[in-house]
Order: structure tokens, then C-alpha cells, then sequence
């Protein structure tokens, strides 16, 4: 099996969601955070992953899902895209899979909200549905724009 | 094959090197054309370049090289003068040459192309005849100044022999290192047999492969050094100290006969037959005489580098390789080439170890032992400088941004028509490389306008009484942490009235906004995207980047740029860039809970305010709040509503009047604030590290950075937060006032100002000059005619102006009672009456601008009785009244620069 079809695997309250192990730099722990101010709500914070600083986007407000009970804590699925690091902070990481064609299934219509526009499709698995995620998605719809530039001028 | 790639790769460093060493050293020798040091350099440079080229049989280079050098060489012996046509086509050289490099650099292979008319004209100057030199009328773009670009080279044919070649230029090092230490040992014990024959075989191998190589001076002088070495192992002569001398200087001969053979693949042109005779009289046994002895010591003795003359500059070190003393050994000895990714790469491990030292750092003060306290303070120590070093190490002096402009300014005048003298001053002042290269294209933008636009042309300028060649200087130095670099020209100005004709024009603002404009705010009109007063683009400027875009490159690598100009008598640029950005010394402050960083350079002063104390407490000017610090007005911003972070019970969420806050105040981009934080903590050196491009559009951070316990914490971007909090745009705004066309606040002496109170605003004053009478009118008396309220008055009609439509934060006034207070202004010859609210009293004051953030219909605040109390800007007012249209002043420039 190609390396390409691997899948990093991990569970956003209670569904479980594949990303290319090809994009996944590493997995980690839960980092302390710090929260950035004026960012979007599905921006956590930001952590310090041995020197760098990792943007980190909470996947459950990503997605628009009930937040994380409290107590628990998120691990790190890091992403490397284009030199940028950004971690996705889920609720539990899963098996590394290996899948080829045989199982997917584009995103059926009956997906609804924020998911339809990150999921690429879904495989098949057993026993369950593993939804592939487009990282490049969950990340771009995150980049603020320029925004409340003056508020002495709130028209421009 | 990868040693040819590493020559090759040097030389088109060395090449680039060499020739924008020429580009400089010819136009200096243009304006001294009889500076024989400068004019060898050139020939040498080319020389360089010629043998080289040869080495690596790129044809073209070589050929060009030659006719230019050709030229040079006769120039040199002072058979031809250098003119200016010779200037241009010498420049045309080495556009030419330095094109032909570039191709080598992007196909490995020199591109084809046709020199045969640039050499005959070159051939044609050498042989003294004058040559219609077309006049450069395509401007030589700049060049791209690309990094030597790591090239993997084909290997040339000749690949095979060079890598011999390569062999045996080290192996001869190898020996001749070898034969200094025989030869000095030698000297202690003249008879030990094995060490003579291991100097005869080394020098016979030395004569064997110089001949195999075709190096005949080097054969033969091996050759002379062999018979005597021959005689001396046989025991026929007895090795004395004259022979030691004779052959160590051989060994010097021959050493730098290599080093000229791997700079340029050829032999020099010295001359060893003095040497040679001398080796063949010791080997014929007989004893110098003294004269011949003084002699040799006289003529190689004082340069033991003889063949100095004939070598090229090492290359790579510009200046420092020039100014060395010939007898140093050759820049390569003393300097490496690094990538500048590897320097970059040992910069960020150095901030790491930066942050690691500072976690460490704790635990040491809180630990009972000695030997681990000791340790770490050694290791902090060791940190420290080992961070300032490399910091060093990338660490560029100007003068490899400035180098490319003597050739610049000369061409760009030259297709100007104009004459140009530029200074450059400070060229050795260092700063870090990232920064040179994000300064380089502002630069040249500047230097370009400064030319183009900034210069008059000579006949312009004698007729304004200025010699006809204009001055161009440029200075760069050190002040408080930063780096200032200043480009000023002594041309015509820049017209500012002009420069709010073009704004009016360009739509950016109204014909009485324009009007109404300081000559410093004028200026920065210039910096707004699409804005150019030039009546025509030329070739020269028109294209490229625009002020706008200088701008923002300057302000984005945490620079600053201000313009100053005096019509008539010239424009001066100045330019303040950081020394570095990678590591800052910060001020951490705490608010709702989070903590911040806020890079000391743009802090002024912690202030504390305590309520309890009547002189100082945050007032309230129209809903901006604002503090009296030593008497001005400071504008406030509360970080924790910036960035809407949650209020806790006791914050200073607003200006709570009991509350006690700290502010921090700070200056950013001409704006002075205070910060209303929670706390202030402690100062430490951070690292600037990205944000990530997810947060890039957030304005008020600058970027992140990691504290000693591990954890991330945003710095704070101070420009970014003036913005936001719009106290940059009410400044903006607010400038005017400062040297007001009219008479209002022209004065800063004592002035009269009649004080009254109107809705919503308590404390209002109008200067008394404005007024021409107090009256009072009965309600009944108003009329409307033209839809407009008014009143017959003297004779005649006179508008009302019901003053808070048009004064920001009052309220519209109800009438309830049966009298308005009404103040008569005449504007020019018109009266009208001014509707303000209730007339209270004349007061004398001194009328002071102030820092507060100017709001619509005011001209600003002053300090009445201890009141903060708002100006009345009456023209404005007026303005607003009759054009029925209250749009802020500065409003579309505002919306132009977001």
C-alpha cells in the first residue's frame, strides 16, 4: 500500500475523521494555550511546539459541534502546510489506516452545516464512517481578513 | 566533478563581486579620471575576470573582458584619457559581461550571443579613435540582485585536466608548507641527508608537474632550486644561511605564482630570472657578495609578496580585501563563505537557547546549589555572547546596498540630462542582513525619485542660483537602537501647494480640506497609493513601486519613514530601521488575565493614576477618554476593550473614576498614547517569533513570542493598536490645529475666549476675536427663508447656525427658553449668528493645543479653570453649515490608507 493512502484518524465528539498522514507532522500531548484575542472563535490559541508557535484550531468549534466537556483535555494533530504549522486540537487520536478507493463515498447529501464544505468524502470502514477532512479547507475559512481597521471610521 | 562546481560556483560570486566593483570604481574614476590606484583596480578587476574566463573557457567573457581591458591598459600607461564616451562604453562592458554571467548562472553554459560590435568599439577607443556612443537610451534595470544562486554546472569540456589541476595546486601547497619547514630546519642541522633529499624530490615532482601543466617560470625556477638542492645532498656545497634565504623566498615565489594560477587559471607574468640567477650562483658554489645579498633583500625583502601587483582583490570582501596590507595572506585564508540559511538556521537555535537559558534561569535562584547555581550563571553568560556574535554574523554594512548607486545615480542622470554628485556617508554602518534586503528595493525606489524628480535639470538650477551639478546625499548612522538612513537632494522641493491640487484632483480630498492641511500632513499625501505629482511618468520613475509601497516595506520590517522638503531648496528622506528584528528587549503587561509584550522601542513612560488625586484622573472629551500628563492632554486606549477581552470585577473596563490605572505610554508612528493596562510586569529580551499566517489580518499583534515558563505570549503591534483604536486617525485629524492657517491658533500666547455651555457638552469656549457682538433674541424672531433659520439683524438678514449640529458629542439644542443666546460673527462681510447654548463667561487663557483627539467642530481642548474645554473651530463650522455637509476633514484619505 502507498504511503499516500494513509490516514491519521481521530474523534470530534464521537465521529471519527481521517486526515492524509502525508500532511500530519506529528501528534502530540496537550500544549497550554494562549488565547488570542479578536481571532475567530474556532481559533484556540496559540502553543509552543519546541520553539515554534502553532496556531491551534479547536475542531469542535471548527466544526461546529458541542464543545468539549470540561476537564478534558484535547491532543495536538499537527499539519504542516506550506512551512506553516497548525494543530488541530480533537478530542482523542486514532490508529494510523491505510485506505484505497474501494471504500469511499463522496459527501452524501444528507451531510449537513459547517462539515459538507470540510468533508472531501467518507470511507466505509467496518464499523463505523471515517470522514476525510480537506485541511487546506478547515484552515482557510480561519485566515482573518482585515478587519475593524479604525473604529473612529466604522464606515470604511 | 563536485570540486568544478564549487570553482564554478565561486567564480560567478567572484565575477558578480568584481563586477560591481567596477561599476563603482568607474564612475569614481569618471570624476577623477587621472586616479591611477583606481584605474589599476579596474584593469585588475577585468583582468580577474578575462583569466578566469579563460580558465573556464567561456569565450565571450573572455573576449569582452579582453577589448575592455585592452582599453584599460592603455588608459592605465597614460596613453589615452579617459572621456566620458569611454565611461559609457566601458559601462556597456560590463552590463554586457555581467548578462553573460547571469546566463552562466541560469544554464550553466554561456548563452550564445554577438559582442563583435562592442569589442571593435572598444578597439576603436584603445586605438584612440572617437566613437559614436549611442546614447544608453534603454535604462539599465537594476540589476536583479539575486543571491549567487547555487549552480550545478555540466561539467565544462575541459573538466578532466581542471580537476588535475586542482590536484596539483593543493599538492603543491601540501609541498611547499612541507619545504618552509624543511628548509628551516635545514638551517639548524645543514647536514641531515634525508630532510635535503625529501626537499629534492619535492621540488623536482614541483618542477615535473609545472612543466606537465605548461607553467614554464614555474619549471624553470623549480629547476634552479632543484640543481642546488642536488648539489647540496650530494654534500658538494654546504647549506649556509644566504642559500636558506634564497630558497625560502623561491618557495614565497612560487607560492604566490599558484595562488595566481587558481584565482585565474594562468601563470603571472612574474619573473623569477633574478631568483634563478641567484640559485644558480649559490649552486655554482660561489659566495654572494654583499651588494648582491643587500640587493635581494632590498627588492624582495620589503614585499615578500611580490607578485601583489599582479593579483587580483581577492574577491568577496570589497573594500576590506582592498584596504588589507598586501603582505596579509589573501582574504580566503581569513573569512568563509557561509549559506545564509545556515546563518539563519544558527540564529533561531540561538533564540532557542535564548529561551531555554531564561527557563532555566528561575530554577537557578531557587536552588540551594552552589555548583548548579554557578553552572547556570556560567551558561547564561556564555549565551549572552554567544547570541551578540551571531547576531553579528549577520550583521551587513550598508555599503552592500549603496554600492549599486554611484552606477545607478550616473545612469539615471546621464538619461536625465542632469548632473548629480552623490555623497555617501556612514557606508561601514551595519545592520542585519534580513532587513538590508527588505530595505534594498525602498532604497533604490528613493535614490531613483531623487534623481529623477528632486534634481532640476543644470540650466533650472543655475538659473535658481545653485551650482548646476545637484547633491545627493545619503548618511546612514547609529541613534538609540536604530538605524537612520537619510537621502536628501539640494533640487527644487516638492511644491506641497501643488501636492493638494493633486489631491483635490485625485479625489482624495475636498479643495477646503486641502486647504486646511499642515504642510507635514501635505507631505504625507504623498505616501498615499496612487498618488504622484510628476506631470508625466518617465522611464525612469512611473514604474515600479510607488511611495506607497516604500512605505509599507519600511513600516512592515518595523521602520519608519519621514519626509521633509523645502521648495526651492530640496527634499530629505529619512529612514529608521531597527538594527535587528530577531531578538527585542520587551515590556510584558498583564490584562484580563493574559500577558503581553510591547517592544521597548516605542515606549516612553509607565503612569500610574490615582483617582485620589484631583490633577489626575481620566476626563472625558466627548466620550475620549483622556488624562492630563504634565499638563497635555494624553489620548487613551483601554487594551482590554481593544481586544474585547472580558471584563472582571474592579477592571478599568471603562474610565471608572475610583479605580486607580496603570498606563503605559508609548509613541508609534508620530502617535502618542497611553495603554491602560491591568499590570505591568517585568522587561525581558524576547524573540520574535511569526504569528502564523492565520492571524496575519489581526492588527494588534506584531507576532509571538515564548516566555521562560514555555508558554506563548502575543507582543503587541502599537501602530497596529493606534489604528484600531482610531487615536492614529483623530491625530491625523487633529494636526491641523497646530499651525492653523487662521489666526485662532496661530498665537500660543494668551487669548480671550468667551466660555458657554451647551447640550451635552459642559465646557465650550469661542475665541473672543470671532466675536463681533452678544446677543440675546426672543424665539419669536427667528424666520426661515431658503430653507435655513433667520433673523433680521442691522438692516439685514442673518443666518443662525445652530452650533451642536456641527460640534461632535452635543446634542441638538430644544429650545425651552424664550431667548437664544446668540454670538455674531461676521465672516468676511456677512454676519451670523452662532445659537450656542448659554453664554457664561469672558476668561483670559492661554490657549494651548492639545493632545486630545480632535473632534468635528472643534479645533481642539485647552485647560480652563481646570476644565478641559472644547474650542469651537468656526470656519469649519460655517463650512459645514453652508455646504450642508459635515463629513469628517480627512476622511477619504483615512479610508485610502486602510
Amino acid at each position: 500500500m502507498p504511503a499516500n493512502n494513509n490516514f491519521i484518524t481521530f474523534v470530534v465528539d464521537g465521529q471519527l475523521f481521517g486526515v492524509p498522514a502525508t500532511e500530519v507532522m506529528e501528534l502530540t500531548r496537550f500544549h497550554e494555550l494562549t488565547r488570542v484575542p479578536l481571532a475567530p472563535p474556532a481559533v484556540a490559541g496559540l502553543i509552543n511546539l519546541r520553539g515554534q508557535v502553532v496556531t491551534a484550531v479547536d475542531m469542535r468549534r471548527r466544526l461546529e459541534l458541542r464543545p468539549r466537556p470540561e476537564g478534558q483535555q484535547p491532543m495536538n494533530v499537527v499539519l504542516r502546510r506550506e512551512d506553516v504549522l497548525v494543530s488541530l486540537l480533537v478530542d482523542q487520536v486514532g490508529e494510523v489506516i491505510a485506505l484505497d478507493d474501494s471504500t469511499f463515498e463522496p459527501v452524501p447529501d444528507t451531510l449537513r452545516g459547517i462539515a459538507r464544505e470540510l468533508v472531501r468524502g467518507i470511507h466505509k470502514l467496518p464499523c463505523r464512517l471515517l470522514l476525510l477532512l480537506d485541511p487546506s479547507k478547515v484552515i482557510a475559512g480561519l485566515a482573518v481578513g482585515p478587519r475593524r481597521q479604525s473604529l473612529a471610521n466604522p464606515a470604511v | 566533478m563536485e570540486q568544478m562546481e564549487e570553482i564554478l560556483v565561486d567564480f560567478l560570486v567572484e565575477a558578480g563581486e568584481n563586477l560591481d566593483r567596477l561599476d563603482q570604481d568607474l564612475v569614481r574614476l569618471e570624476q577623477s579620471p587621472d586616479d591611477k590606484k583606481i584605474i589599476g583596480n579596474v584593469f585588475r578587476a577585468l583582468h580577474t575576470i578575462k583569466g578566469s574566463s579563460g580558465f573556464f573557457a567561456f569565450k565571450r567573457l573572455e573576449k569582452v573582458a579582453h577589448a575592455g581591458e585592452s582599453l584599460l591598459g592603455k588608459i592605465r600607461d597614460g596613453k589615452l584619457t579617459l572621456n566620458a564616451d569611454m565611461v559609457t562604453t566601458l559601462l556597456t562592458t560590463l552590463d554586457r559581461l555581467r548578462e553573460i554571467v547571469r546566463g552562466v548562472e541560469g544554464a550553466k553554459a554561456e548563452p550564445g550571443g554577438d559582442d563583435a560590435g562592442l569589442i571593435s568599439a572598444l578597439h576603436a577607443l584603445a586605438e584612440g579613435k572617437t566613437v559614436e556612443v549611442a546614447k544608453r537610451g534603454a535604462p539599465v534595470a537594476p540589476p536583479a540582485l539575486t543571491p549567487p544562486a547555487r549552480v550545478t554546472a555540466p561539467a565544462p569540456a575541459s573538466a578532466n585536466l581542471d580537476s588535475f589541476l586542482r590536484d596539483f595546486l593543493a599538492e603543491s601547497h601540501e609541498n611547499l608548507d612541507a619545504l618552509d619547514r624543511a628548509f628551516v630546519s635545514l638551517e639548524q642541522t645543514p647536514a641531515d641527508r634525508a630532510q635535503l633529499s625529501n626537499v629534492f624530490r619535492t621540488l623536482h615532482t614541483l618542477k615535473g608537474s609545472s612543466g606537465f601543466f605548461g607553467f614554464g617560470r614555474l619549471e624553470k625556477v623549480a629547476h634552479a632550486a632543484e640543481s642546488l638542492l642536488g648539489k647540496l645532498r650530494t654534500g658538494e656545497l654546504q647549506l649556509n644561511g644566504a642559500m636558506t634565504t634564497t630558497l625560502l623566498e623561491t618557495v614565497d615565489g612560487i607560492r604566490e605564482t599558484l595562488k595566481h594560477i587558481e584565482l585565474t587559471g594562468q601563470e603571472s607574468a612574474k619573473d623569477f630570472s633574478a631568483t634563478i640567477g641567484v640559485l644558480n650562483q649559490l649552486a655554482e658554489g660561489k659566495a654572494l657578495t654583499a651588494p648582491a645579498v643587500e640587493k635581494k633583500v632590498a627588492t624582495v625583502a620589503p614585499t615578500p609578496n611580490p607578485l601583489t601587483p599582479a593579483l587580483s582583490p581577492a574577491g568577496g570582501e570589497g573594500e576590506k580585501a582592498q584596504a588589507a596590507p598586501a603582505s596579509q595572506p589573501s582574504a580566503a585564508g581569513s573569512t568563509v563563505r557561509v549559506d545564509v540559511a545556515l546563518l539563519d538556521k544558527l540564529m533561531n537555535l540561538v533564540g532557542e537557547l535564548v529561551l531555554a537559558r531564561n527557563r532555566l534561569l528561575p530554577f537557578a535562584v531557587n536552588h540551594e546549589n552552589a555548583a548548579f547555581t554557578s553552572a547556570t550563571q556560567r551558561l547564561d553568560g556564555i549565551t549572552t555572547e554567544l547570541q551578540e556574535r551571531v547576531m553579528k554574523t549577520r550583521m551587513q554594512p550598508i555599503n552592500h546596498v549603496w554600492s549599486k548607486f554611484p552606477r545607478l545615480v550616473r545612469d539615471l542622470s546621464t538619461q536625465c540630462g542632469k548632473q548629480v554628485n552623490l555623497v555617501m556617508e556612514g557606508t561601514d554602518t551595519e545592520l542585519d542582513r534580513t532587513l538590508l534586503d527588505a530595505i534594498k528595493d525602498p532604497l533604490t525606489h528613493l535614490v531613483r525619485n531623487c534623481v529623477d524628480h528632486g534634481i532640476e535639470s543644470p540650466d533650472a538650477r543655475v538659473a535658481a542660483g545653485k551650482p548646476a551639478a545637484g547633491r545627493l546625499l545619503l548618511r546612514a548612522y547609529h541613534e538609540s537602537g536604530l538605524v537612520v538612513i537619510e537621502i536628501s537632494d539640494d533640487g527644487a522641493g516638492i511644491n506641497l501647494t501643488r501636492v493638494r491640487q493633486k489631491a483635490v484632483e485625485k479625489g482624495f480630498l475636498k479643495s477646503e480640506d486641502a486647504a486646511r492641511l499642515t504642510d507635514r500632513q501635505a507631505t504625507d499625501l504623498i505616501f498615499l497609493p496612487g498618488f504622484s505629482t510628476a506631470e508625466s511618468t518617465t522611464s525612469v520613475s512611473g514604474r515600479g513601486v510607488g511611495m506607497d509601497v516604500v512605505k509599507t516595506n519600511v513600516e512592515s520590517s518595523g521602520g519608519s519613514i519621514e519626509l521633509s522638503t523645502v521648495l526651492g531648496a530640496g527634499t530629505t528622506l529619512r529612514l529608521k530601521i531597527p538594527l535587528t528584528l530577531a531578538i527585542v528587549p520587551a515590556l510584558f503587561v498583564g490584562c484580563g488575565g493574559e500577558r503581553f509584550a510591547i517592544a521597548q522601542t516605542s515606549l516612553l513612560e509607565l503612569v500610574r493614576l490615582d483617582p485620589s488625586q484631583n490633577e489626575s484622573r481620566i476626563e472625558d472629551v466627548s466620550g475620549a477618554p483622556v488624562c492630563r500628563l504634565r499638563g497635555k492632554l494624553l489620548p487613551l486606549v483601554f487594551l482590554k476593550r481593544e481586544l474585547q477581552l472580558e471584563p472582571r470585577a474592579g477592571d478599568c473596563q471603562s474610565p471608572a473614576p475610583a479605580q486607580p490605572v496603570t498606563i503605559v505610554v508609548l509613541q508609534s508612528e508620530g502617535h502618542r498614547f497611553g495603554l491602560v493596562v491591568d499590570e505591568v510586569h517585568d522587561t525581558e529580551e524576547i524573540v520574535v517569533k511569526p504569528v502564523g499566517a492565520l492571524l496575519k489580518g489581526i492588527p494588534a499583534f506584531a507576532g509571538a513570542t515564548i516566555l521562560g515558563n514555555g508558554s506563548v505570549a502575543l507582543i503587541l503591534d502599537i501602530a497596529g493598536l493606534a489604528v484600531m483604536s482610531g487615536v492614529a486617525a483623530k491625530l491625523r485629524e487633529r494636526q491641523p490645529v497646530a499651525d492653523a492657517p487662521a489666526p485662532l491658533v496661530a498665537n500660543p500666547d494668551e487669548k480671550s475666549l468667551l466660555l458657554f455651555h451647551m447640550g451635552g457638552v459642559e465646557h465650550m469656549a469661542i475665541l473672543l476675536d470671532l466675536v463681533t457682538r452678544l446677543e440675546k433674541f426672543p424665539r419669536t424672531r427667528i424666520e426661515r427663508s431658503g430653507g435655513r433659520e433667520v433673523l433680521q439683524y442691522d438692516g439685514g438678514i442673518m443666518p443662525l447656525v445652530r452650533v451642536a449640529d456641527f460640534v461632535e458629542g452635543c446634542r441638538a439644542t430644544v429650545d425651552s427658553a424664550d431667548t437664544l443666546d446668540v454670538v455674531v460673527h461676521h465672516a468676511k462681510q456677512q454676519a451670523v449668528g452662532l445659537v450656542v447654548g448659554q453664554i457664561k463667561d469672558i476668561v483670559t487663557a492661554t490657549l494651548r493645543v492639545t493632545d486630545a483627539p480632535r473632534q468635528r467642530g472643534l479645533l481642539g481642548s485647552t485647560v480652563v479653570n481646570d476644565q478641559i474645554t472644547g474650542v469651537l473651530d468656526v470656519p469649519a463650522i460655517l463650512r459645514a453649515a453652508h455646504l450642508e455637509d459635515a463629513t469628517p476633514k480627512l476622511m477619504p484619505i483615512i479610508a485610502a490608507k486602510n
